[in-house]
Order: structure tokens, then sequence, then C-alpha cells
């Protein structure tokens, strides 16, 4: 069973008395219990089960403008007194810092919560394994599948309290369910995987076994005997979940954090044109049941609804109390990163989309990590699909797309296809004039 | 003795009651325990950002019958704790009926000290040292705008409790110090990195005021990126520098050559031992037992004492990387290579250092023979697509080459390749092999382990190069 409140904030309390007897002039502390079972399966049989469970505590000191932390899994008391005055003694060695301190209290959040991020429904090992199995089946119904990398199904549940010497105390139950097939197609020697995925906070929103092991089984087999193609510079369409990648570079470009310290291309961008007209980027925590929702942040700061791009323009950062400091801003809730982050849809339906143009390139999978955030450089392995003439013709792979992102974002268009499938979401988009390394 | 039941309703006879009790009519298993100290000193922005310290531990027990794996972790080292994850695990494998595997080799080889890298260099020493670190580095030059350092620092105990009541232990030290140099000249930024490590003491690294030499390289990489034009893109031929450049190794060939992917038949390697995978005089090797590096370990997770495994020689494919349970589905004996982050992870045959061994070729050679292609010195990280055997991994500090001389710098690109092809493709082979720095970790399956690669200088004959130029 997952732990209650009045048990987490006794230990919460504990840190903040004990470290303010010891000497600290503040305090922040989150105590979070995370419990989470999963089964795997291979080949329609069952591979391995795990269970976890995680208790455990990160307590930060302040000695005025002096800050350390600690962070243990060993909550008996004779641990934490031990951990506590660690912590004490490393912050009154460590340098001050006049930017540390803790949120404005007027910033913490207060208010109701009834954004329904818990479901209570639990599944018995053999309801998981019946789940991720009938998407197997669903996936091996395709001649062409001949193996997977394995699928698997987990639940997990988690209940926090994060407090602070100010007052603040506060914590909330939240779980995920997920599941996933990831499958191998072979054909005329070329061998091939691909996967699907779901992921909810309440059962009842996951995709279907059925329609899970079907989508891993047409992607896996969409790949079969690619083409490497010539050199040029084109057309991408960037599928929805590689489109979200581009989302998150560009906030952890904006974050106060690198425009602090002038670490990003982004840095004097603000209230300029950054994308073209038709672009408007939203961070709203607050949407029902969605991944991404939180009531505060790992400060314990309000998170408020966000318009970071309106029309193409610049016109908000992420913005944590730390760094904000830096760059004279209040906190807007970001410590612990964005919330439900996605462009607002486009005017063009994907036939349209993927008709701008006679070639396109479909991707549908990047590798490796190759965004420069400092530069604005991109360059990463991809492999995809070809569309001439609106029409899907060959797969392609073992090629490269780069270019720059002040560029790109400004070469953006967008479908009308958004749908909240992570927590940071995309429609589909197409960017011009990226270069394709190829043959 | 074991040191992780005191202050525990536990002592070793009760624990390997209950462990034997639950595994004996399993074909594997054991009870691992954990107890790890680390601690993180971030410098950044011109002060200590952060000075976090960690403790944690935790136990992780296993059961495996056939080819199924049950697996319970806690950090709470109790009985009833022990004894709810006995009941988890027999659920799992409900009536087991396999023959536990008692057999498990001796070791008293040794490749680093027992030392407390966190505890035997006072925090205010290290706080000083990132000090002089960022001093140091801003005053090589005015266009140094940022410098971030960090010093990462852990002890891990470990203990492994097998059925019958043998018990395993290994006391394994790690650090890892980095810099990273922002420049700026003419509105144009650029960053360069660099970081040494491995199983020892912060001080080794120190010493001689040797942790300049860490600013000089991150300095030296980000002023020659400043000078760097657009990258070409398309197929090339590719001369690797030694040391690092390796994560080709790790990536194309090293994780295809993990046993359980082999065992599952989704690595194309799967059916190729005995084969011609790569050119004449290309041998690699993965080896655990070399001296405080980042990737060596005593035993591995399992228990097992590491080796120096031949994974490929001479081309020809010899051997994969196996932990317990791959290597008795494949009726094979665990090369050591059985590895987990942490009491909270699943064993999985893992990478420890993958090196690919001299050849006779000089660098000079290499660069004098390409018409048109890239010199890449430096990398960050790199990925593999084990199925269909593309990897990439990214440049931070290339060069071209323009009729067998080295050429302006280029901007970092990602480069992509075939696995099971290109080594086919490496026209020659160096002689001066390094070893990397001591700062890689391997990710697979949401678990990151210490790693180490080496190799000579290479050139390969064509790879694709994913610059913007065409």
């Amino acid at each position: 069973m997952i732990k209650e409140d009045r048990f987490l904030e006794k230990i919460a309390d504990f840190c903040i008395s004990k470290s303010k007897d010891l000497g600290s002039t503040s305090s922040n502390v989150l105590v979070m219990n995370t419990i989470s079972e999963n089964v795997n399966i291979r080949n329609k049989k069952l591979d391995g089960s795990e269970r976890s469970e995680n208790l455990g505590v990160t307590l930060t000191t302040y000695i005025g403008k002096k800050k350390a932390s600690i962070s243990s899994t060993n909550l008996s008391e004779n641990n934490l007194i031990e951990l506590v005055t660690r912590c004490i003694d490393s912050t009154k060695v460590t340098p001050e810092d006049e930017y540390n301190s803790l949120p404005d209290q007027e910033l913490h959040f207060k208010g109701e919560k009834n954004l329904e991020l818990y479901d209570n429904t639990h599944l018995s090992n053999d309801e998981k394994i019946n789940f991720i199995k009938e998407a197997e089946e669903v996936a091996f119904s395709h001649d062409k599948i001949v193996n997977t990398n394995g699928s698997g199904f987990s639940e997990t549940k988690s209940n926090f309290i994060l407090a602070n010497s100010n007052g603040f105390s506060d914590g909330y139950k939240t779980s995920q369910f997920t599941a996933y097939c990831e499958v191998v197609s072979k054909s005329n020697g070329s061998m091939e995987r691909d996967y699907e995925y779901s992921s909810k906070r309440h059962y009842k929103d996951l995709l279907t076994p059925k329609q899970i092991g079907e989508s891993a089984a047409k992607l896996a087999i969409s790949k079969l005997n690619p083409k490497k193609i010539e050199s040029n510079k084109m057309g991408i369409v960037f599928d929805k979940r590689i489109a979200q990648n581009l989302l998150s570079t560009f906030a952890s470009a904006i974050s106060s954090n690198t425009i602090s310290k002038g670490t990003t291309f982004l840095k004097d961008c603000l209230n300029k044109k950054v994308f073209n007209d038709q672009i408007n980027i939203i961070d709203k925590a607050n949407i029902k049941k969605a991944n991404g929702s939180r009531y505060f942040d790992s400060e314990g700061v309000r998170i408020e609804d966000l318009q970071l791009v309106k029309n193409g323009i610049l016109s908000d950062y992420l913005v944590e109390t730390y760094s904000g400091k830096k760059i004279n801003r209040k906190s807007n809730g970001r410590s612990s990163g964005t919330t439900n982050l996605y462009f607002e849809n486009g005017d063009q339906s994907f036939d349209q989309l993927i008709n701008l143009d006679k070639k396109l390139l479909y991707i549908k999978e990047t590798i490796g990590r190759g965004a420069n955030i400092i530069t604005g450089d991109y360059s990463v392995g991809a492999s995809g699909i070809m569309i001439e003439n609106g029409k899907f013709t060959f797969p392609v792979s073992e090629i490269t797309i780069a270019g720059n992102f002040n560029e790109m974002f400004k070469n953006i268009i967008l479908a009308d296809d958004l749908e909240f499938k992570y927590s940071t979401n995309s429609p589909t988009m197409l960017v011009n004039g990226i270069t394709v390394g190829g043959k | 003795m074991s040191s992780f039941f005191k202050n525990t309703d536990l002592d070793l006879n009760k624990a390997e009651k209950i462990v034997s009790e639950t595994l004996s009519k399993c074909d594997d298993g054991e009870l691992y325990l954990e107890d790890t100290k680390s601690e993180s000193i971030v410098l950044d922005d011109n002060k200590i950002k952060s000075s976090n310290y960690t403790k944690d531990s935790g136990y992780g027990f296993r059961a495996i019958n056939g080819d199924v794996v049950a697996y319970s972790h806690s950090n709470e080292i109790s009985e009833k704790s022990l004894k709810n994850s006995s009941r988890s695990l027999k659920s799992t494998l409900k009536n087991s009926e396999g023959i536990y595997n008692s057999e498990i080799k001796k070791t008293n080889q040794k490749f680093y000290n027992d030392l407390d890298p966190v505890d035997e260099k006072n925090l205010a020493d290290k706080i000083k040292i990132l000090n002089e670190i960022n001093e140091y580095s801003r005053s090589i030059s005015g266009s140094v705008k940022q410098v971030t350092a960090n010093f990462l620092g852990e002890r891990k105990n470990i203990e492994i409790l097998r059925c019958g009541g043998e018990l395993l232990k290994d006391s394994r030290p790690l650090v890892r110090i980095n810099v990273s140099v922002m420049v700026e000249k003419n509105g144009r930024k650029e960053t360069g990195v660099y970081g040494v490590g491995g199983r020892q003491s912060y001080d080794e690294f120190l010493k001689n005021d040797d942790w300049k030499k860490i600013c000089d390289e991150a300095y030296r990489i980000a002023t020659t990126n400043l000078e760097s034009k657009a990258s070409p893109a398309g197929e090339m031929k590719v001369v690797l520098g030694p040391g690092w450049p390796a994560i080709l190794i790790h990536e194309a060939v090293g994780h295809g050559l993990e046993g359980d992917f082999n065992r599952k038949k989704t690595s194309v390697f799967h059916d190729l031992v005995g084969k011609k995978v790569a050119s004449d005089g290309v041998t690699i090797i993965d080896d655990g037992t070399i001296d405080k590096r980042r990737g060596s370990l005593n035993i591995d997770d399992e228990g097992t004492p590491t080796e120096k495994t031949v994974l490929i020689e001479n081309g020809i494919l010899k051997n994969f990387m196996q932990d317990r349970l791959n290597a008795r589905l494949m009726n094979t004996k665990s090369t050591g290579n059985g590895r987990r982050e942490s009491y909270k992870h699943i064993v999985m045959p893992r990478m420890r250092n993958t090196i690919m061994l001299n050849g006779n070729n000089t660098q000079d050679e290499m660069i004098k023979s390409v018409d048109k292609g890239i010199f890449a010195v430096s990398f960050g990280g790199g990925q593999v697509d084990i199925t269909s055997g593309k990897f990439v991994f990214s440049c931070t500090e290339a060069y071209e080459i323009i009729n067998g001389k080295i050429g302006s710098p280029i901007k970092g690109a990602t480069l992509i390749g075939d696995g099971p092809s290109s080594l086919k493709e490496v026209l020659m082979v160096g002689n001066d092999m390094m070893l990397d720095p001591g700062i890689g970790t391997c990710g697979k399956a949401g678990q990151g382990v210490p790693v180490g690669v080496g190799q000579p200088s290479l050139l390969i004959d064509k790879m694709t190069v994913g610059g913007t130029q065409i």
C-alpha cells in the first residue's frame, strides 16, 4: 500500500524541525513514496516480473545564503539525525550565494486539487500479463512479425509531501499505467523493430491492447527493406512522436537557468519573432488527468498557464526562483520544467500537409542526441518513409538530418492533428529546408 | 560476515534461510545487497550551485526459473520486507521445479583499492578546487564566458548472498571530474567539455595541478569550435582519433554482442559467431580487469569474476558477453558481464571496458590516404538500434581532410553507420591505442552503468556524416 499523507508529513516535519534545531535558517524537504509493479513478456510468454517500493527523503538546508542538500532512503530516526547533521555541516562550508532562497511565500500553491491525477485501480500480475499478451498476439497475427523485443505493463503509484520552513506543506497521490509492445519484423534479410506504447494516469484511458499491438506491428513492417537516399536539402515531415522532441528542445532553451547564463541560442529573443506568425506554444498545468499536470512545482510554487509563443513571438520564459532572480523575474512555477506543453493546431489537415511538396521525407524515428542548445545546431540519425506526390512510397534509413533551430523554427508548418498522448505534444510538423545526409 | 544486517532484525543466518528456502527449487537467483554513498558538487556561473550527498541502501531479491525472472527490491532491509519479497517471487514463478546452479568461480582479484572518495577528502577542499578551476579557466582567455565544473564521487559496497549461504563481496570507488567551458567571440558561442575519472581517489587526478589540463583541454575544444565551419553531409571517408572515439565500437558492435539480444535473436549478430564481421586486423575485447578503470570490476553484479573476453579476433566473431541467465540458456559460461545500475534494477549483460587492439598503421598514413573526408577527434554520445544495426555518434571536435591534409575544423555533426558492415569498412588500424579519459556511462533499458572504451586511430572507408553542407 502506498503511504498516506500523515506518515510522510511526520518525516517531513521531523527533518524541518531538526534542521532548525541544528542551525538552519530555512529548509525544504521532499518525502516521496513510490510503488511500482511491472510485468514483461516475450513471445506471448512471461519473461519477468518486478516489484519495487521506494521511500526516500531529500532535504535542502540554508544558513543565510549558504545551501546544501542530502538525500537518503533510510528513514530511521538515527539515520535522519545523522543526515540532517551532515547537511548542516555541508551548508556551513559552502560559500554564500546571494540568489539562494526559498520561494516567495505569496507564490505558494493554495487551492483545490481536483485534477484527478490518481486512479486507485489495481491490476493483479495476471491481469497485467493478459493485457499485454493480447497486444503481442495481435502483433504476431501479422506474418512479417517474427519476434519481439519484449512487451510490458507497469502500474506505478506515488505519494509525496513537499514542505518548507515558511509553512508550505502539501502533496498528492499520482498514478501511471503504461503498456508497451516492441516487435521485430523480418523480410528478405531485412530486420527492423518498432514499438507502440500508451501511458496514462487512469487505467481506462489507455489504448486497448489491440490498438497497441496493431500499431507496433504496422510500424515495424513499414520499415522493412529500407533504402538509403541521396544527400539533399528537402522538406521533412516529423511524425508527432518526433515533433514533440523539437518542442522539448525549445523549452530547454528558454529556461531561466540557461537564459541567465547565456548558454542558449534564444538568449535576448524575448518579444522577438522566433517562429512564423502561425505558431502558438502553450504550457498548461491544469488539464484534468493529463500526464504533465501538476498543482505546484518542486518548490511548492503555483503554476501559471503560460503562452510561451504568441503568433511566432517569444513571450515568456520558464522561470524558477533561483535563476529567476538573476534575470529579475518571479518564478512562474517551472522548477520542475514544463507541464503539458504543446503547439496549438495548425490550419492544414495531415493530407494537405503531406501534399505541400512533390517530395517530402516523413521521419518516424531519430537516433542520437544531436541538439545543441547553445548554438542551435541540430544533427541526428534518422529513418522514415519517402512521400512522393502525397503518397508514402518506400522506407528510408541510415540517413542524417541536420539544420539550425533558428531557421528551422521559422520554417515550421503544423497540421491540425494535436492529441495529448505525452506531456509534451505537437501536431504533425513540416519543416522545409533541412539537409538530409545520405549517399 | 555481512555488514548489512547491523541495526536490523535480520542476521546472516536468518537471511540465508529465507534466500535458500525461496531459491532451492529455482535455476538461479540471489539476494543482492547494496549500500551506496555518493556526492555531486556543481560549480556553475561562478557559484557553487549545488552540493548534494546521497546515502542509499537496499536489496534486490531475484529468482530465475527457465527464462523467467522474478525480481523484488526494497530499501527496507528487514525480515518482514524480505519475506514479502520472497512471497512475491514465488507467486510469479508458481510451481518452480528447477535445480539451483551453485557453481560460481572464486576470485581474489583486485583492480582497485578499498577506498572512500566521498569521505577521504573533505567538502571544503573540494569546493576550493572547484573555485580554482573556475578562476583558472576564466583566466585562460577573455573569451571564456561561462564555466561549469563538477565532482561526482561514489562508494558502493555490495554483497551477494546465494542459495546455500555463499557470500560474495565487493567495494567499489568511483570518481569523475568534469569541466565545461563556453567561449564567445564576435557574437558566436561554442562550448568545450572535458573530464577524467576512474575507480580511485580524486587526488590522483588533482595532484601536481593536473586539473589544469582538464580546463586547458575544454578550452582548446571550445576555441577550435569557434573557428568551425558547416560540416559536409553525405558518405565519405572518416579517420577516427585514438581513445574516446571508440564509442564507435561500443555502439557499432558492442551492444549487438550482448548475450540477451543474441539469445532472443533480436541482434543482427545472433547467427554470425565464427563468421567474418570485421576487416582483417580488427581485434576487439571487453576487459573488466584493467587497473582502476571506470569499467573495471573485481566481480560483476552476480558475483562472477570479471575477465578479458575476446569478442572479435582478426575480423572473426568469437564470443558474446554473458550474464548467468543468458549463458545458461545459450549453453555457455558467464563472462562476468552481468551488471545492474543498482539494487533497484535487474541484471543484464553489459559492457565493461570495450577496446580495439593495435594494428600497424600510423595516423599520418591514414590522413595522407584521404582525398576528401573528415578527421574526428572527440565525441559526445552515441546510440544504436540493435535490430537494424544502425548506430550514430556525435562529433564534438572534427576537421575536414582535403587531399591528404587536415583542414578547417567543422561543426559538430552526427555520424551514422551500419554496425555489421562498418567494421568491414575499416581500411587501416593504427598503432596508437589509447583508453578514454574515464567518463563513459552506458545506458540500456533505462539503466546507466560506468563503462570504458579504447582504440587506436582508425580509417573507415565510408560513413554518412550529418552536416548541412552538400
